[in-house]
């Protein structure tokens, strides 16, 4: 786990990087994100104090975007697609699917830190329907086999996807 | 100077006001929760509401944040108007069923006391004007609180729903509060505000508790004054 020093570390290095500038907020908390795969109490704070905004300021941001997140999340993050599009060719039985193979709700992390489901309104593929995107990889015409079958895969070979 | 007409008065007021001042400076009464002297405007209530017509053209804007333009005819209590502002209560009562401040209104305006939403239970008396918010930002200047979440979740509060470091305890947000929705206990040497408690300063003088010791601290380094000479309360000094 990483420590709160090297948290702070890593996030004045980020701040730095947009030059300490108040309106690059979004994107400091999103490269924090990147970093760190959630947003730490730690990083909030420090960020707050670089770029010279309130830590209130800095949460109220945090917490509005569904993006972010406040708590850890595992290793491959499941974004299932509830777009009306997805809805409609069968997010729902997907979701229902995802959630007994992966034995979490959405908004949770599986024990192992390996997973963290998520429900999304649109990820803008809507052609491809039902969509469920694993960390950055899309997949479309998604079938309860296909759900089987990708996780599978990234179970046993722990293969980046 | 501007010209304008409300509800049938010739008023005149100086350039820039709002329409609220304006119609208050001619003796009519808006109702409004959001708009107080010592922070910016945000419209947030929606109380103000009020019917401006321009040329053949009539609009429902917020009097707090609309400028008073030259020949602009205002209708406070127009069917329209009265319509709207009723809707806005009804909603803000569905939100705080337990708020008094807006019983009241409702009970001035005339809203029907049956409700046509379903109450929530779990929002206190916060309609999330954000007045709290700007005081503490404006004029304290600490942004000891904020905003969370956003849609049914939204709630007001330190960061972190845990207690705030840079929090004064000055209660400007409770003062500010339009329906007291925030809770702020002062018992004997210590007062409790947002999930935290405060050590009082005892006047030197007449031993009163008057003040939160972190807010005198805080003036003192703000202004420069010696603590010495801010531990006697108002009244004594």
């Amino acid at each position: 786990m990483t420590n709160v020093s090297e948290i702070r570390k890593k996030t004045k290095l980020i701040v730095k990087k947009y030059s300490g500038d108040k309106s690059a907020l979004i994107a400091v908390l999103q490269d924090i994100q990147e970093a760190f795969n959630y947003l730490p109490k730690d990083a909030l704070a420090a960020a707050a104090k670089a770029l010279g905004i309130p830590v209130s300021r800095v949460y109220e941001v945090a917490t509005f975007y569904t993006a972010f997140s406040l708590k850890p999340r595992g290793e491959h993050v499941v974004k299932i697609c509830m777009g009306t599009a997805c809805h409609v060719r069968g997010a729902a039985a997907i979701q229902d699917k995802m959630e007994r193979t992966l034995c979490i709700k959405p908004g949770e992390t599986t024990p192992d830190q390996k997973f963290s489901l998520e429900t999304v309104n649109c990820v803008g593929a809507c052609a491809l329907g039902p969509v469920v995107v694993i960390n950055t990889e899309y997949h479309g015409q998604m079938t309860m086999a296909k759900v089987d079958k990708i996780i599978g895969k990234i179970k046993e070979g722990g293969a980046q996807s | 100077m501007v010209n304008l007409i409300i509800d049938g008065k010739n008023v005149t007021v100086p350039k820039d006001t709002m329409v609220l001042e304006a119609a208050r400076s001619a003796g009519v009464n808006i109702p409004t929760l959001c708009a107080h002297e010592a922070i910016s405007r945000s419209g947030s209530c929606r109380l103000c509401v009020v019917e401006v017509k321009k040329g053949h053209r009539t609009r429902i804007v917020t009097s707090c944040l609309y400028p008073v333009e030259e020949g602009l005819i205002v209708d406070t209590r127009s069917e329209r108007v009265q319509n709207v502002r009723r809707l806005v209560l009804e909603l803000l009562l569905a939100r705080c069923p337990k708020s008094d401040v807006l019983q009241k209104l409702a009970l001035d305006l005339g809203v029907d006391p049956h409700p046509r939403f379903v109450p929530d239970t779990d929002k206190g008396k916060c309609i999330l004007c954000r007045s709290c918010v700007r005081v503490c930002e404006e004029v304290v200047g600490v942004s000891a609180i904020g905003m969370s979440s956003r849609g049914s979740h939204k709630t007001v509060g330190p960061p972190f729903k845990e207690a705030s470091s840079v929090c004064i305890g000055c209660g400007a947000c409770v003062y500010v509060c339009p329906t007291g929705h925030i809770v702020m206990q002062s018992t004997g040497d210590k007062r409790k505000i947002w999930r935290r408690t405060f050590k009082m300063q005892a006047c030197e003088k007449c031993g009163k508790y008057f003040a939160p010791v972190d807010q005198l601290k805080f003036i003192s380094k703000k202004t420069g004054t010696p603590y010495k000479e801010l531990a006697v309360c108002t009244e004594c000094r």
